[in-house]
């Protein structure tokens, strides 16, 4: 298992005030992603636990373009891996952003 | 646009754990117990250099269903299968348990399951004893136990057996109970005696119809979450006793259906015994056109199942 941490400043904090959301399953292919809204409003974290180790480098890239187009600012985001490729990564890191962006 | 879904309308086979319960149960009622934001995961997985889940592949909590409270357990078949292990038994036999002192109108259990999970054996064997006593506990303080099943991982191994401890069942026609799965049988007694890959085959013996026209399963519903939400409803209504009486007649039961079935080749040969007209046409009949069929069937509804 390979563990990554990327922490990003934001501009502004993530839309709604949902407090927690999850989407996806841990399976191959796959990968499950936990939203949790307790950091700064100007800052967030995601953090990845893989089972294919040796792609830091595509990771930190798909995650700086999601913090990019997202600004989820004050999200800790959490991901059980299960080798899912970048464009599945993506979706799943913006279905999250759009879940937090409910009213709690 | 905007495009409107009806979670109900979804297909149960195809939906994650989390969308059965949501659409299950009455909107917005769901509390969960554990949740993917406590971080109980597998102790056992990383040993193995194996990915964890948040909610080690069971979402447990009470709820509400047509206005009465429920306990409701989930297991989401895309993670390790749905199987068993340490935490996710823990959470079950908890969920149980805790229906002793909560007294809800019933617990609802969706199986998505192939068993045991193999790197935590020795726990998962262990939670499914467990979950069995708590279900016998559980039904002898007068709370019906209803399982779901109509996922992609089918009810398998001692999710099989835990089943069989339920007060009821319903199943839709891509649900499977059984427990040894097609591939361990061929494993174990070749193709000849069972062949895996013969999806028909797997299906006519093992599969959501025959379940119900043997009185395996206590209702069948077509693969919408909708239909389950009403089978379940009316299942809680229905749920027998569990006293000795009922537990000599299950016995009695099983023993009659041996005799007469056990020396059939294949499942037609046990409907065209059970007085199904037309055996062969089974496995293709519309939903519909098999509740007919269950209907004329006086053997499939039985409260010693």
């Amino acid at each position: 298992m390979e563990s990554l941490t990327f922490r990003h400043s934001t501009t502004k904090p993530a839309a709604g005030t949902k407090p927690m959301a999850i989407i996806g399953v841990v399976a191959s292919g796959n990968l499950e992603v936990l939203l949790e809204r307790v950091l700064p409003p100007d800052s967030c974290e995601i953090a990845i636990e893989t089972a294919i180790g040796g792609y830091g480098d595509v990771w930190e890239a798909v995650v700086a373009d999601f913090v990019a187009r997202a600004q989820p600012g004050g999200l800790r985001i959490s991901i059980n891996d299960g080798g899912a490729r970048p464009d599945t990564v993506s979706l799943r890191l913006a279905q999250g952003a759009r879940l937090m962006e409910a009213s709690a | 646009m905007r495009i409107v879904t009806d979670p109900g309308s979804q297909s149960w086979y195809e939906a994650s754990a989390r969308q059965r319960v949501a659409g299950l149960v009455d909107e917005d009622s769901f509390e969960e117990f554990l949740g993917p934001a406590e971080r109980a995961m597998s102790p056992h997985l990383p040993l193995f250099d194996l990915p964890r889940a948040f909610d080690d592949g069971i979402v447990v909590g009470r709820a509400k269903l047509d206005g009465r409270p429920v306990l409701v357990a989930a297991q989401e078949g895309r993670f390790m299968g749905g199987a068993f292990g340490e935490i996710h038994g823990g959470k079950l036999v908890g969920l149980l348990r805790a229906a002793i002192t909560a007294k809800p109108a019933a617990v609802l259990i969706l199986f998505d399951t192939g068993g045991v999970r193999l790197q935590e054996a020795n726990a998962g064997e262990t939670a499914i004893a467990e979950t069995m006593r708590a279900i016998a506990d559980a039904r002898t303080a007068g709370i019906p136990v209803i399982g779901l099943i109509g996922g992609r991982a089918g009810c398998y191994g001692g999710g099989g057996l835990i089943a069989g401890t339920c007060s009821r069942l319903a199943v839709s026609e891509q649900g499977r109970i059984s427990v040894s799965g097609p591939e361990v049988i061929e494993t174990n007694k070749g193709a000849e005696e069972f062949d895996s890959r013969d999806r028909a085959l797997v299906w006519r013996t093992m599969g959501g119809k025959h379940r119900r026209l043997t009185g395996g399963a206590d209702a069948y519903c077509a693969d919408t979450v909708a239909a389950f939400r009403e089978a379940a409803i009316r299942l809680i209504g229905t749920a027998p006793a569990f006293d000795l009486a009922m537990l000599e007649a299950e016995q009695a039961r099983l023993e009659a259906r041996v005799k007469r079935f056990g020396d059939c080749r294949d499942a037609t040969e046990i409907w065209a015994r059970l007085g199904v007209n037309d055996p062969d046409a089974v496995p293709a009949m519309t939903d519909a056109a098999f509740a007919e069929t269950v209907a004329s069937v006086t053997e499939a509804s039985h409260d010693a199942r």
